[in-house]
Order: structure tokens, then sequence, then C-alpha cells
């Protein structure tokens, strides 16, 4: 049956292009394979091979022929005794037409209605507390993980023998045994990928960056292998991982060693992000991350480590992500912050106090997702909001919020949101230079007396 | 017809025909031609506007694949590069699904939303599909890794290409990979240009296998054009990986046909190079020589298969064409997953 030859798309962005040159003329057989012509594309000369077998029998585009559509019949490829006239031309099967349907919703976060935020406790009321470091309460967290879960192993730099290089895994080699606690080579993009495979094929890797700023040498994997697998999927490859280490500035180790990247991982879709601040939500939060069935980063602070809250004393407890929590209530002012910007924000709130104001704390806890219900609930009580993060300016979580806050609360404002945040230069060694740097709790109180006019 | 050996080594594996079965050959005979045909169907869907962005067609390099498959057994792993289409194939993941996924269609393998360098599948072990040039070689190890961790023998085919062999992470993994004794055969698909640099443009080091002596990796050259020596190579380095033994280096000569991708006009090189290699080196010619010659199969015989074949991938355009777009909602699904992944180690163990 005679065949026609369309003007092929030879590029992803080609809609039309000149038919050059003809390398085969009319009657000439063409084999699979053979070059039949040479068209220019908006961006090369191409080669155009033939697919089907036959006989040249009519050429319909001559050479030269500039603007030629794609999918515009070219030639006519006929059997042996057929005439070209014989075409019975078969319309090619164009590209269907969008589709029809409405376009999702117009913004381009998937929140139609803000939720209901979950006002539950995070332990039953009475529960028995003990004290302990954030430290140890992550050591305790990955250790029960350990016990509950064979498929859950941690690996690293110097996460074993060394007993880790900030002890968070410490005693844990001895405990499970050099199968599940993995020292690895200084090769971060080449762990992570691996740590990415193993929970491809159903593992529950911890991978541990001794700190984040290392963890921008295996970006690749934690962005376009880790978290974008599922979807590319289309749902079958879950990646159940936990990205961990500190994260942001800890003390004179300059500007390769401090820089906090909630926005940058916050910005991922595909990625749960964690930050926490207390040693409770460190335990609650890391045996939920390690349980979760997604990538999960989850960002710890080298200054908070050292540091010591209550923690309930119970056998299994999870924080759920997504579930902010009101460190302080407060009716004149809303202080959002994250991690160690919550001691800045606590801070701050005690000095307010002094001077009369009221402010509410909310600790976002985890980044993606965000519990944008307790913010929106607070807002409309207090009119005023300050974000508090240790982050670059631009582009911060800060900066996301108040798109929020002003698209879901604008006529509760009674004045601008304003984001303190680190500040927009390289993190300095001199210590006096370091100090100015990084956010500090009376620059929280001046904004808050400037969203309130005081 | 004298065969020679896509570059010239002298490590390179000799098969001989004689200790393969009829049934052998016709197999391998299909397996690459349904990979040929396929492509070749791909290119022309592409053409007509039904493919977008980037298609990264296997023509010329179906041995490789091919070979190797015939040396897996079932729990083994694959994972490869954007150039995918003849190795979910050969896995026997279904023509329909992937053309559909070219398509960008709901009946695709990732419903439409990975596209032709984005495709998997849980059941045959098929890993992907990674658009990020040798992003897969650490994802591999990773698969061997989570095998060696679980106790088992399977091992993973982690397949890259001659350009991919220049990236800093294949040799962190070729370190971790040998240091941990991983169950990873890392096959290295020379076809001898990385995009438009030729292997000797990009390095001085051009026996690429040997680099992995650095590490302690044993491997070997092997030639991609007879998918006997692929298979026969492919059959040490399974039983290495078997064994216990740790990591092992398949270097597979081989040549693409056709461009790096759909908009490449492959100025490289000169119409004679490739012109020669399918003349005299053609693969799918080489077997169908053996079918033939060794009176194991008639012109008829062969005549029928490559129809079945035509059936099969003119079957698999028409799905493709046919099959709805996906549903918009799908754009919000599968960011998350809710549950335990299928097919997990909880679930496997």
């Amino acid at each position: 049956m005679a065949t026609e030859i369309l003007m092929p798309a030879l590029s992803p962005t080609m809609e039309e292009g000149t038919l050059a040159k003809w390398l085969k003329k009319e009657g000439d057989a063409v084999k699979s394979g053979d070059i039949i012509a040479e068209i220019e594309t908006d961006k090369a000369t191409m080669e155009f091979e033939a697919v089907d077998e036959g006989i040249l029998g009519k050429i319909l585009v001559s050479e030269g022929s500039q603007g030629v559509k794609v999918n515009t019949p070219i030639a006519v490829l006929v059997e042996e005794g057929e005439s070209a006239d014989d075409v019975k031309a078969e319309a090619p099967k164009a590209a269907p037409a969008e589709a029809k349907s409405e376009a999702p919703a117009a913004s381009a976060v998937e929140q139609v209605k803000t939720p209901e935020p979950d006002r539950s406790p995070d332990w039953p009321e009475g529960t028995r507390m003990k004290t302990m470091t954030v430290r140890e309460a992550l050591r305790e967290a990955m250790a029960e993980e350990m016990e509950r879960d064979e498929t859950v192993f941690l690996m690293g730099e110097e996460v074993g023998e060394y007993q880790g290089a900030y002890k968070i895994s410490q005693g844990l080699l001895d405990r499970f045994g050099p199968r599940r606690v993995v020292d690895t080579p200084i090769s971060e993009i080449g762990f992570a990928g691996i740590g990415t495979g193993a929970a491809l094929a159903g593992l529950r890797p911890i991978v541990e960056f001794m700190t984040f700023n290392f963890a921008m040498q295996a970006m690749d994997h934690i962005i376009n292998s880790a978290a974008k697998t599922l979807y590319m999927s289309g749902g079958q490859m879950g990646c159940p991982i936990v990205f961990r280490g500190p994260n942001g500035a800890a003390a004179r180790v300059a500007a390769q060693h401090s820089q906090d990247y909630a926005a940058w991982y916050a910005s991922v879709p595909g990625l749960k992000v964690v930050m926490p601040y207390s040693a409770a939500d460190a335990k609650g939060l890391m045996k939920q991350a390690i349980r979760d069935p997604n990538p999960v980063i989850f960002l710890e602070n080298e200054i908070l480590y050292g540091r010591s809250f209550e923690v309930p004393d119970l056998p299994d407890f999870t924080i759920p992500f997504g579930k902010a929590r009101i460190a302080r209530t407060g009716k004149d002012v809303t202080i959002i912050s994250f991690g160690i910007g919550m001691a800045h924000a606590l801070e701050a709130a005690d000095k307010l106090a002094q001077d009369g104001i009221e402010a509410e704390v909310i600790d976002l806890r985890t980044l993606r997702p965000i519990d944008y219900g307790t913010i929106i609930d607070s807002v409309k009580k207090t009119n005023r909001c300050v974000t508090v993060e240790e982050g670059f300016p631009v582009g911060s979580i800060g900066n996301h919020l108040s798109a929020y806050i002003m698209e879901n609360a604008f006529d509760y404002l009674d004045a601008p949101v304003i984001n303190c945040t680190g500040k927009d230069v390289p993190m300095p060694y001199a210590a006096n230079l370091e100090k100015h740097a990084l956010i500090t709790p009376s620059e929280v109180v001046d904004a808050v007396k400037k969203v309130t006019y005081r | 017809m004298a065969r020679k050996p896509a570059t010239a080594t002298d490590t390179q594996t000799a098969a001989a025909p004689s200790n393969v079965s009829r049934d052998e050959l016709l197999q391998y005979y299909r397996d690459m031609l349904l990979i040929r045909r396929f492509e070749e169907k791909a290119g022309q869907l592409y053409g007509m506007g039904l493919i977008g962005g980037f298609c990264h067609l296997y023509i010329g390099q179906e041995a490789v694949v091919v070979g190797l498959e015939a040396t897996a057994k079932e729990g083994d792993k694959r994972i490869t590069s954007y150039r995918d289409h003849g190795h979910m194939l050969a896995c026997g993941m279904e023509a329909r699904g992937v053309m559909a996924e070219l398509t960008g269609r709901e009946g695709g393998y990732s419903k439409g939303k990975g596209g032709s360098m984005h495709m998997f599948s849980r059941e045959k072990h098929f890993y992907g599909g990674h658009g990020i040039v040798a992003a897969q070689v650490p994802l591999g190890a990773g698969l061997a890794f989570a095998d060696k961790y679980l106790g088992n023998d399977n091992v993973t085919f982690a397949y890259f290409g001659d350009g991919a062999a220049n990236q800093g992470q294949v040799y962190e993994t070729y370190n971790m990979a040998e240091l941990w004794d991983l169950p990873v055969i890392f096959v290295i698909e020379n076809n001898q240009y990385a995009m438009g640099t030729s292997v000797k443009r990009s390095t001085k080091s051009t026996t690429l296998f040997g680099r992995g002596e650095a590490f302690g990796i044993p491997g070997e050259q092997v030639d991609g054009m007879d998918v006997l020596a692929v298979k026969a190579a492919g059959e040490k380095a399974v039983a290495h990986c078997r064994a216990g033994k740790g990591p092992y280096i398949l270097e597979v000569m081989t040549y693409r046909y056709r461009g790096h991708s759909m908009s490449d006009p492959a100025k490289y090189r000169t119409r004679e190079e490739v012109q020669k290699m399918r003349d005299e080196r053609d693969a799918i010619e080489h077997v169908r020589e053996l079918l033939l010659q060794g009176k194991h199969a008639t012109e008829d015989d062969l005549k029928a298969i490559d129809k079945d074949i035509k059936d099969i991938v003119n079957d698999s355009a028409e799905f493709a064409k046919e099959s709805p777009e996906p549903a918009l909602e799908e754009l919000w699904t599968d960011i998350y997953a809710e549950d335990l992944p299928q097919g997990s180690a909880e679930e496997v163990a």
C-alpha cells in the first residue's frame, strides 16, 4: 500500500523547516534506515531517514522549499508495481488538542482552603517527663526506630567507629553492628546516591551529612533522584529516606560552613522538610521522619545539640508533620519561627512581655508541609506578624509566609509583615562581624515594636 | 562475512556459535529486532509530533542489553540512563506501556508523567530511566547494597555510557562498591560518542574498564555488536557478583546509528563511518546470518518473526495514539507516598 512520507519534527521546538535536499529521486528503492533527504530545522541541518521500505513513487515537496509545516506530506512511498497516485492518504493522527477540562486551582500551591489546625496535645496530659539534650533525643529516636524496623540503617562519614562527628550516633555501632551503622568514605554524592538507590529498593536509610554544607555536593541525588522519582514513575517508586545533619551557622567557621538551607529544601515538591527546636520535637519528629515513606530532610543545629529540654518519657511517641506548636500564647503579635530561630523568638517574647507586649510564638517545626491553619488563626487574632529565621533574606521562608498571609488574611493585617533574617552576606569569620550577620533577639524586638507601632 | 570488533583490542571475548541453541539464537533475533523496530517507530512518531521533548534511540546498541538480559534471573535489578527504551523492552516490559509513555498518555508506565527518559517497573525490577548523566551509577550500587543487606543473591546491572564514565560520582561509587563487595555489574555502553564528543576527545585514558583497576574492580572489554560475546562476558560478570566477590565492570564496545537525540544532526562523524558499521557490524544481521547459515531457520521463518514484531510495534503505536492524555487531577498525585511503597523490602522479606 502506498504510504505518505510526512515532514518530520526533528527537534523539540520545530514547527516548520526547509526541505534542503532530496538524496533519493523518484523511482529509487528505499530501505529502512536510508537517508532520503536533508532538512533544515531551527537548529541544524538534519538527515532524514526512511522508516518504511519501498520505492520513492513521487516527490510532493521540491528541494529548497522553505516553511514546510511538520506533518505535511512530502513524498509518496509505493510498493513494486504501484502508482503514487494510488495513495489513499491516511490522515496523520496529530497530537490531540489540549484537554478541555477546567484548569486546576489558580494558586500554584495546591491549597484551596487553609485547613483547620490540629490542636491536639503532642502527648497525653500528665505524661512523665525526663530531661534530655537534643543530641540524646536524636540518638534515642534513631536507636528506637532501628530496634523497631530491621530495614532502617544509618550511613555517613564517621557515624560508626568515630562515634559521630557530633556524637549523635555515639554507641550505635556497638549496639547494631557495622551492617546497620555504615561508615562511608568522604564521597557525598556517591553515598547520597547509594542511599537513595537502597531506599528505592525498599530499605529505610538514614543518611547523615556531617553538615548540610557538604550536602550541596549531593544535591542532585536529593532533588533529582530522591524527591522526583515517585512522581516520574507514576507512583511506583517510593523513596523512604532521611537525610539529616547539622544545618545553619555554628560558631566562627565562616562562610562555607555556615548556611541555613531551610528555604532551599522547602521549595522542592516531593521532599518533606523538618527543622526542630526542642529535644521533644527532635525525638518525635525524627521517629516520624524514619517511618515516613518519602524523602525527608531533617535539619538539625550544632548549637542546639547540647541544649536540654523536657521530653516525654514514653516508649513510643511521634509528632506528625504539618502540625505547628504554639510555644507561647499572646494577643498582640504573632512571631513565627523554626529551628534555632525559636531561641531568638522566645527570648524576644520575654523582653517584649516586660514592655507589656504579649507575643504569640509559633514553632513551625516542619517547613514542608507547613501548618498554614495555625498561622492564619493566630494572625487573625493578633493582626500583626513577624517571622524569624537564620537564613538569607531573599527567597526566605518568611517571604513565603508573608505572601501567604497577604493572600489569605490581608484584611486582618494592621501592619506589614516583617521578615527577620540573617544578613544578605556570606558569613564572616571575625567575631564582631559574625555577630552582626546573624539574627538577634533585639532585632526581633525592634521588628515587633515596628508592627505594633510602639 | 568477516567480523571485525567495534574497535580492536586484545581483550575482547570471541564467542563460538557451536554452544548456542537454535531457540536462544531465535530469541536474541526477536528481542533485538523488537528494539530496533520499536525505536524506528518511535522516531517516526516523534517526526509526527506525537512524541515531544528529548527522545534518545537505542538503534545499533541492541546486542548489549539483549546479551546481558540473557544472563539475568528473577529478582535481578537493572537501571540505566535516558537511552532506556531498549532496556525496558529487553527486561519484558510491554511495548504498549513504553510507547504510550513516549506519547505522554495515561497508558504509559509512568501515567504520562515521566516521558522517554523516566520510566520504571517494580514488577520487572527496572529502576529507570534517569535523565542526569551518571546518576544511575550510585543509585544502581544502592540497589545492590539493598540486596546485600537483605542477604539474597540478586545482582544489579547498572548501565551507563562512555560520557558518564567521566563523571566523578562513578569513581566514588566504584570505591564504595568494591569496599563493600556490592553485587553490581557496571556496564559501560561505549558507543564512542558522548553526544558529539568522541572518547578520544574527552580522555587520554580511553580503555574505560581499566579505570576500575585503581579500586580493585576486575573488568573486561567486550564486542558489543556480537550478542553471543556480550552474553558470555555477562555470565562471567554475573557469576563473580553472585559469588559475593563484589562488583565487575564490562565495557561493551557498541555504536549508535542515530544521533544522540532526535535533534542531533550528528556532524561529528562521517556518514561513511555510520554506514560501515551498519553494513559490516550490525548485531541483528549477525544473528540472522548465524541462523541462516546454521540452517536453524529459513528466510520464511525469519519473515514470520519480522511480521510478528511489526505487529507488536504497530499495536503499541496505535495504543499510544489512542490512550487518553492523563486526567488533569494527575498533576497533583504521586508527589508524596501515603503508604509503604509497593514492592518494598518489608513486603518482599
